[in-house]
């Protein structure tokens, strides 16, 4: 049962071929078994799970339900969760009990999803390997030894493991895409405002996107169809009509126009990881795609761009954590300064004090000009490459990672050797634009991603050639030896 | 770009966080190699280009003021490390 997408467990309940209760039970068993190895979850709450599942019985049995009603879910432990931990990989927010539920969770509450439990990621989601979580590191289940990539690396590790068929995650600079290369999963981070940030714990406020993370690029529109839609809490949510996205799955790919970026395939590409992504391409020609070589003259200058928003606006969004409200609290303080202070000190690790540090230094008088303000001068620019890139083709493709997962304690200790594992994934969440990661093929025994960027609320678009390709080849119907 | 050991001292003071003494140089190395990168962007001419604060340069929703929200107050503090009579406790702030 566990190795099953969502379309299928979907038809064995309605058909009765299993219950909700049993499916959940199953998967709440085989997380027990193997999680211990992997790490890949921080809150398996039992109880919570079998009553959701017993309630979505109860609605199918009378013939009833949505497609998802029944469906075991888990969710990036960085939405707000009614009444269950919410931790965002923080010891700041390891005491947290959310009052109220994400929109994302909202959805899928409604839709009557099983939550099994809530994953595990870098600490407020800051991290390309999942080893800055507070709750220790995930392990690659291709490999135990390797990260499974970051931040959502416990529902890129879940999924491929087959712990779920299906995950939230979220996306700031890659942190949906990179580890689903990493795993072997498939991935998508939807288009700035597609889906609601109401109840996601912010980093990026500019940046920041959730999404869904399963096995195929069906189940990823299957979760979609409930993630997407305007939210009036968000307030950057887009207020425009979702599709539905498992519609157009099955359209013909012939005249397609995929645009390849030379600055993404050059001298600095692996070239055993060139060769499988051009492997990839020729896939799709065979499925009638038209290649047309394009420039992207920007690229090189996402990543600084990035490491100046993105910390000026996580500096501001994490002062919220203050030892007042909520999260941990100092013991004893000897005035609101101390308490301030140490409360932050103690609660944040040390890749987010560096990240607040940069964001302050940033946003500090007489360093605006220089930093904040030609940052977003130069993001517009990475912006306008897309722009004209889409008018010559309808998907751009490349790799998504410049190497397949690297060792645990690896880049530990480079920060800027992390940061540029992002390399090919940032500029997307600069631009706003939607983007996708598919199984391509392996190296090293390691699981390589194949990245797809669309246009704007072209996510109907990525998950169809994402597809055709999935019909095409089965790389993404590989699962890592001991979790078949 | 390069920040000694006082620059983080203020950075992190400005930012409301305790650094431990002997965690400060490695803080001031890796904050400078992240400035280092940084400073890349300083090579392109931007001149009159207007700058990008949102994807989608969406402007700011309005509503009318209206009451939407009933009061939670005890639900949210549930969650506060110290709270009386309703009111968020913190050390003293006036003697």
């Amino acid at each position: 049962m566990y190795n099953k997408t969502i379309a299928e467990l979907a038809q064995g309940l309605k058909n009765k071929s299993f219950s909700s209760e049993e499916l959940t039970q199953t998967l709440l068993s085989r997380i027990d078994t193997l999680d211990p190895e992997l790490n890949s979850f921080i809150t398996v709450n039992k109880e919570h799970a079998l009553s959701q599942a017993r309630a979505a019985d109860a609605v199918l049995a009378k013939g009833k339900g949505h497609r998802l009603t029944g469906i075991p879910v888990a969710q990036k432990d960085l939405f707000c969760t009614d009444g269950v931990l919410t931790t965002c990989g923080s010891h700041m927010l390891d005491n947290f009990t959310a009052p109220y539920d994400a929109g994302v969770v909202e959805r899928f509450n409604s839709a009557g999803a099983v939550m099994i439990g809530k994953t595990n990621m870098d600490e407020f989601a800051m991290g390309s390997s999942n080893e800055t979580s507070f709750f220790g590191a995930v392990r690659n289940p291709w490999n135990t030894g390797k990260v499974p990539g970051g931040s959502s690396g416990g529902s890129a590790s879940a999924v491929a493991a087959r712990l779920v068929s299906g995950a939230t995650a979220t996306d700031t600079g890659g942190s949906i895409r990179q580890p689903a290369a990493l795993c072997g999963v498939t991935g998508l981070k939807p288009t700035y405002g597609r889906v609601s940030r109401y109840g996601m714990i912010a980093f990026a406020s500019s940046l920041d996107q959730g999404g869904p993370m399963t096995r195929t690029a069906e189940d990823a529109a299957i979760l979609l169809n409930t993630m997407a839609g305007f939210d009036p809490r968000d307030s950057t949510s887009i207020d425009k009509a979702v599709p539905d996205y498992t519609q157009s799955l099955n359209d013909d790919l012939n005249g397609l126009k995929i645009g390849l970026p030379k600055e993404y395939f050059n001298d600095a590409l692996d070239s055993g990881m060139a060769r499988i992504i051009e492997e990839a391409i020729e896939e799709y020609k065979k499925l009638g795609a038209e290649i047309v070589k394009i420039s992207l003259p920007n690229t090189d200058l996402a990543v600084p761009v990035y490491y100046v928003v993105a910390p000026a606006e996580c500096s501001s969004n994490l002062s919220r954590f203050d030892g007042v409200r909520f999260g941990h609290r100092c013991e004893n303080p000897k005035d609101l300064e101390d308490l301030y202070k140490r409360s932050r000190g103690e609660g944040f690790g040390a890749e987010v004090k560096r990240r607040i540090m940069i964001g302050a230094y940033a946003l500090s008088a007489g360093y605006y000009d220089a930093y904040y303000l030609k940052a977003q001068k130069v993001r517009r620019l990475i912006s306008e490459d897309f722009k004209q890139a889409f008018e010559k083709v309808d998907v751009i493709m490349g790799p998504t990672s410049p190497d397949t997962a690297f060792n645990l304690g690896e880049k530990a200790d480079d920060p800027i050797n992390m940061y540029l594992s992002d390399i090919y994934t940032i500029a997307v969440n600069l631009a706003g634009l939607p983007g996708m990661s598919i199984p391509a093929g392996f190296l090293k025994q390691m699981p390589v991603g194949l990245q797809l960027i669309g246009n704007y609320f072209d996510e109907a678009r990525l998950l169809n050639v994402a597809h055709r390709f999935q019909q095409a080849t089965d790389w993404h119907q590989q699962a890592p030896k001991g979790f078949e | 770009m390069s920040l000694d050991k006082n620059d983080v001292e203020k950075i992190a003071h400005l930012a409301r966080l305790q650094i431990d003494e002997k965690d400060v140089e490695n803080y001031a190395t890796n904050l400078s190699n992240i400035l280092d990168l940084v400073e890349q962007m300083a090579s392109v001419n931007t001149d009159d280009v207007v700058p990008m604060a949102h994807p989608t340069d969406a402007v700011q929703r309005l509503r009318d003021d209206e009451v939407t929200e009933s009061n939670q107050r005890e639900h949210f503090q549930s969650v506060a490390p110290e709270v009386t009579d309703g009111l968020y406790l913190v050390p003293k702030v006036i003697e």
